[in-house]
């Protein structure tokens, strides 16, 4: 059994469909990256499995439970957190505030604000900073260490590299296998292709709502990932 | 010594203003909601303390720990089951439902307890004072609001910036999405915050019934003192509601001073010049003033 199985889900913006009976499913300790063109439904995707989004049609299953039903503040304590596309860290409250509010559903866990600090050292600096003041980098850190708080056996990360400078993305980046060594089965959602293939073990590709490529980095040839990707 | 004696009157009765904003200040703050019957709300306490001062004969103030509870109950239940409904569809569907909740209140009270003006008695008390000098005497009442609307403001203060209750009420306040990305149930917050809200109403609406009479159409009046002392002190900014509602009560205290018609327009005129001068209010947070 998956962690976490997508089946023939499907949803909508209004009239617009944004997925088309996507199937998806995460094993345990897992890294798994999604890839696509701008409106390929990545981010629809991840809005779905969080809750934020209904899903029409199709089951959700995590850990085996159908969580299709499950509002999003459920899912966290069920064990989902994502950070959000956007990075969205409360800017009024400090840094140590933001991750505490993180813990808000107390899982127990291997992450607490020591850990999280120790993760991203350049935040254990900025702890009493609001998070307004925070560069781009910084908030995205704090946003993915705010996640980590709920101890989430599934962390789903939306677009970590977006407007940042490629020295903050790897160092963003080398924290996945931190996270992931901690025990914590890593989704992610990426434009950038050569960062998605390095950090993860097993990618897929949506095109236009739909699944068009999946498999290991090392089993994809670059044209199909390409033509998989735009489409040619 | 005259003056002195009414700058010391306007400030405590401006802590009672302040209590009366408290609800307003956090119910906007959380919700971005406006509550237009809050001022009814607390003229619907002190009718409640009534009822409780009438079947058992106690002091006014032993209503305070039935009338609290009771309101934070309807506050909880009034958010949960009605403006939750409909804070989803932008800031005119809570502020049409609270107005005529507003006039709902006006005519149940005025059914049931007639258009008459009650008070409550709140025994010697009331016309106690301390001598500080030979000219200058505060009163007893006045002085126990003043302290209790400190400890309100200050207790709220404290819950609002160190524990996570306080911490998930700023952030909802934030982001109300990515709160639900830590697992926050924003809709049992914002029922959490209006029933912290209505306990804080429900002890400003007793004090004003001890200090003065009321009836079943006081609620407006009201809620402009509120929203005035609210709007001195800077929106989202507890101690600026506390020195927003003394502002207000020393401007009227003053206005007295020069002439008794004169009171309230004078706490209205401060207001405006205010709105005119530092449209964001004395003591608003910085995030406040940059949007």
């Amino acid at each position: 059994m998956s962690l976490l199985e997508v089946e023939h889900v499907s949803s909508f913006y209004g009239d617009f469909q944004a997925l088309y009976d996507v199937s998806l499913a995460v094993d345990a300790g897992e890294t798994l990256a999604i890839i696509g063109a701008n409106g390929a439904g990545k981010s629809t995707l991840l809005n779905v499995i969080s809750g934020l989004f209904p899903n029409r049609g199709g089951a959700i299953r995590f850990e085996g439970r159908l969580i299709d039903r499950l509002p999003a503040h459920l899912r966290v304590e069920a064990g989902i957190s994502l950070v959000p596309e956007g990075r969205r860290v409360f800017p009024s409250l400090t840094v140590r505030e933001n991750l505490l509010i993180g813990a808000y559903r107390r899982r127990t866990g291997r992450w607490d604000v020591p850990a999280v600090l120790e993760l991203f050292p350049l935040l254990a600096a900025r702890s009493e900073r609001r998070a307004a003041v925070l560069s781009g980098g910084e908030q995205q850190a704090l946003a993915i260490g705010r996640a980590l708080m709920a101890n989430p056996r599934l962390l789903l990360l939306d677009e970590v590299s977006l407007g940042l400078a490629p020295v903050i993305v790897s160092q963003l980046y080398a924290a996945i296998p931190q996270i992931a060594a901690a025990g914590t089965t890593v989704l992610l959602v990426e434009q950038n292709i050569e960062q998605a293939l390095a950090a993860s073990k097993r990618v897929c590709c949506l095109l236009e709502g739909r699944i068009a490529l999946s498999g290991r980095p090392a089993d994809l040839s670059r044209d199909a990932i390409v033509t998989a990707y735009f489409g040619i | 010594m005259e003056w002195v004696n009414a700058v010391v009157q306007g400030v405590l009765l401006g802590a009672l203003y302040a209590l009366l904003a408290t609800g307003l200040s956090l119910v906007f703050g959380v919700m971005r909601m406006v509550n237009l019957a809050h001022g009814d709300l607390a003229t619907l306490a002190a009718y409640l303390a009534l009822v409780v001062v009438q079947a058992t004969g106690v002091n006014p103030f032993l209503a305070l720990p039935v009338v609290v509870p009771l309101m934070m109950v309807l506050g909880y239940l009034l958010q949960r089951l009605l403006l939750n409904r409909s804070i989803d569809h932008g800031p005119l569907s809570p502020l049409l439902i609270t107005f005529g909740l507003s006039v709902i209140i006006q005519n149940v009270l005025l059914d049931v307890f007639s258009a008459d003006s009650r008070g409550l008695d709140a025994g010697t008390l009331e016309n106690e004072s301390i001598h500080l000098t030979d000219q200058l005497a505060v009163g007893v009442f006045p002085l126990l609001t003043f302290v209790v609307a400190v400890v309100v403001l200050g207790g709220l203060g404290l819950i609002l910036a160190r524990t996570q209750l306080g911490r998930a009420l700023r952030a909802t306040s934030d982001d109300h999405t990515a709160a639900r990305l830590v697992g926050i149930d924003h809709r049992h917050l914002y029922a959490v915050a209006l029933a912290i809200a209505l306990g804080t109403v429900a002890i400003a609406g007793i004090f004003l019934g001890i200090r003065t009479t009321f009836g079943p159409s006081d609620g407006p009046t009201r809620l402009i003192s509120a929203f005035e002392a609210v709007i001195i002190g800077g929106l989202g900014s507890l101690w600026g509601t506390l020195i927003g509602g003394i502002v207000l009560g020393v401007a009227q205290a003053l206005g007295n001073q020069v002439s008794p018609s004169f009171q309230l327009l004078a706490g209205h005129l401060v207001f405006l010049a205010i709105l005119m001068f530092r449209p964001h209010g004395l003591f608003a947070p910085a995030s406040a003033r940059q949007t």
